[in-house]
């Protein structure tokens, strides 16, 4: 049997996109998708599709699923990681999913087992909208297996997976029996680009959905019902600070007196 | 019943960890406002006589596991030691640094307690009862309240946002051992190697003064000046995600959501637009001084002072300004 990777993926607004077209509806607790600004693959998960891949490429022969858990609209990321060179792609639609942490972990953690037959659970560190960084353990802890965070490389090895984790300063070598989970840092470089042959392929490959019926969870148990996180406030934070420009008629005058500036306010 | 307010403290060479006083600090604060102890769990090997450390820093009660499997961090130890410790304690919220350590215990105890973590937080309050833990998201663009609908609540705390209370080696508090019975054998991630990256000179999150430089700074011959001011005030020379893609600099001093968080008292952004991708890294410097060509550039709304001018020109100057200051 070859390896079978599962990789997860999640759409979010971009954010490349500029910071001026940045807006928060207080009322709703939601952001405003911003005109013109398509939503994209979060980029550590496009980085666990890659690392999925570096794994079939040094193995010669892996299965990589994706899955996404979102608005149909996700179905643009799971093409995007099929065009980048996955074999199959799932995603979760459905509006009982709309709820916390605990909601997606619990339908990607059935998802996972509904496929079965898996060596290996890929996902990004954190996702780039909510920058939470939990839902990774969330999957792993639900089907009971072992996880290893922020790695900068991935490979397995027989029965174990390697991770070379991310640190402050260094890293650490981790090995773990499979079936296991891996979050993927920044750290492990680059992810390749969809060829125009690929995107093609894609387009023509079948995205199976799955709603909350399918995953055999009872929907008034999950989403909005099953929420342990309570969002109270979503705000843009107004910076206090007032900016002193400091001019004069020489770059000299103007560094001695940003110099005399910072000194006067005890800052150097 | 829930009884306190819990610290999963940190160990590093020996001595507790920095960060740890940090979220002690935080803790202290936050069961003084909901009339409840300071807990501290100290798990490790040979680290029991630290307790009296975390009493002097602010716990009024320590639980300590001391067993030779939990020597070095490991997710299946860590988590299966703070699921006894919290049996024991019943905490309200267990806090923790958003560290190498806390990153990755948060979440997968939270979720073994069947309840949910708020990660990298910047303050925690109690408010009517209810604690509530405030974090940037979206890339630092957005901040976020959150209240918890189950316990305990599991809170990391970001490095340098919360101020330790002053240690008082006169403070009394009970120490309490712990056997988690960990066997070795159990824990599934296994540790096995460790390489340090060492970084020349002062390490970025210790610095009190960073100088730091983006895309405007052009190439890397022309990040020399910006590290003769970062030596002329003692200080360390940072960089966006931009000028490490570049390879004008290292990745290891690459600050932002993707790299370092620090908090300096200084920081200078040279040839930084201000983009929250890096923002979100330096959000804790207590003083901002942007140097950018273009006076649109957002870097300013963070910023206490502000030259709008090339940076080639200015900063030279700046070098010999504060060399004579410093003289």
């Amino acid at each position: 049997m070859p390896l079978h990777i599962i990789a997860c993926v999640k759409q979010v607004p971009d954010p490349e996109a500029p910071a001026s077209a940045f807006r928060v509806d207080e009322a709703a607790k939601k952001v405003v998708a911003a005109a013109g600004v398509t939503p994209v693959i979060s980029q550590f998960d496009a980085l666990a599709v890659e690392a999925a891949l570096r794994i079939k490429d040094a193995a010669g022969d892996a299965k990589i699923t994706v899955i996404s858990l979102g608005p149909e609209t996700a179905r643009d990321v799971v093409k995007h990681s099929l065009a980048m060179g996955a074999d199959e792609g799932v995603l979760l639609t459905d509006s009982a999913f709309d709820g916390d942490s605990y909601t997606t972990a619990l339908a990607l953690s059935k998802a996972i087992e509904k496929i079965g037959d898996y060596n290996l659970v890929l996902c990004g560190r954190q996702a780039t909208d909510w920058d939470a960084g939990v839902v990774g353990y969330g999957i792993a802890e639900m089907l009971g297996i072992p996880s290893v965070s922020l790695a900068k490389s991935v490979t397995v090895q027989g029965d174990k997976v390697v991770v070379e984790r991310v640190l402050m300063e260094g890293y650490d070598t981790i090995e773990a029996p499979l079936p296991a989970l891996v979050t993927v840092s920044n750290e492990l470089g680059e992810p390749r680009y969809p060829k125009l042959q690929q995107i093609m392929m894609a387009a023509r490959k079948q995205v199976t959905i799955w709603g909350a019926g399918d995953l055999g969870l009872d929907a008034s148990k999950v989403g909005a019902g099953a929420v342990r996180l309570n969002l109270e406030r979503l705000f843009q934070p107004v910076s206090e600070v007032e900016c002193e420009i400091v001019e004069g008629e020489t770059p000299d005058e103007i560094a001695t007196k940003l110099a005399q500036r910072l000194r006067e306010q005890k800052i150097i | 019943m829930a009884n306190g307010i819990l610290v999963a403290a940190e160990v590093s060479g020996g001595a507790v960890a920095s960060i740890t006083l940090e979220v002690l600090g935080a803790a202290r604060r936050l069961a003084d406002q909901m009339g409840k102890p300071a807990q501290a769990a100290l798990v490790g090997s040979g680290v029991e006589g630290l307790a009296k450390e975390l009493i002097a820093h602010g716990a009024d009660q320590v639980f300590v596991v001391d067993e030779p499997a939990l020597a070095k961090y490991s997710c299946d130890g860590f988590v299966a030691a703070m699921e006894k410790v919290n049996a024991a304690a019943s905490p309200d919220a267990i806090l923790m640094g958003q560290s190498d350590m806390g990153r990755d215990l948060g979440p997968r105890l939270a979720f073994r307690l069947g309840s949910v973590s708020a990660m990298d937080c910047l303050n925690v309050t109690g408010e009517g009862g209810k604690v509530i833990a405030e974090r940037p998201c979206y890339g630092g663009n957005a901040r976020a309240t959150y209240s918890f609908n189950t316990s305990p609540a599991v809170i990391s705390i970001r490095s340098k946002a919360q101020e330790p209370v002053a240690r008082d080696d006169s403070r009394q508090g009970q120490v309490t051992k712990v056997d988690a019975g960990i066997d070795a054998s159990a824990i599934r991630d296994k540790l096995v190697g460790h390489q340090e990256v060492a970084e020349e000179g002062i390490r970025l999150e210790d610095a009190d003064v960073i100088v730091a430089g983006g895309r405007g700074i052009g190439s890397a011959e022309g990040f020399s000046v910006l590290e003769e001011l970062a030596r002329a005030l003692g200080g360390a020379v940072g960089a966006t995600r931009a000028a490490c893609d570049n390879g004008w600099r290292p990745v290891s001093e690459q600050i932002g959501l993707t790299g370092k968080i620090v908090g300096p008292t200084l920081y200078f952004a040279v040839g930084i637009s201000g983009a929250s991708q890096h923002m979100a890294g330096c959000t804790g410097a207590k003083n901002i001084v942007a140097i950018n060509k273009d006076p649109e550039a957002i870097v300013f709304k963070s910023s206490r002072f502000g030259i709008v001018d090339d940076y080639k020109k200015v900063l030279p100057a700046l070098v010999e300004a504060c060399r004579k200051l410093k003289a």
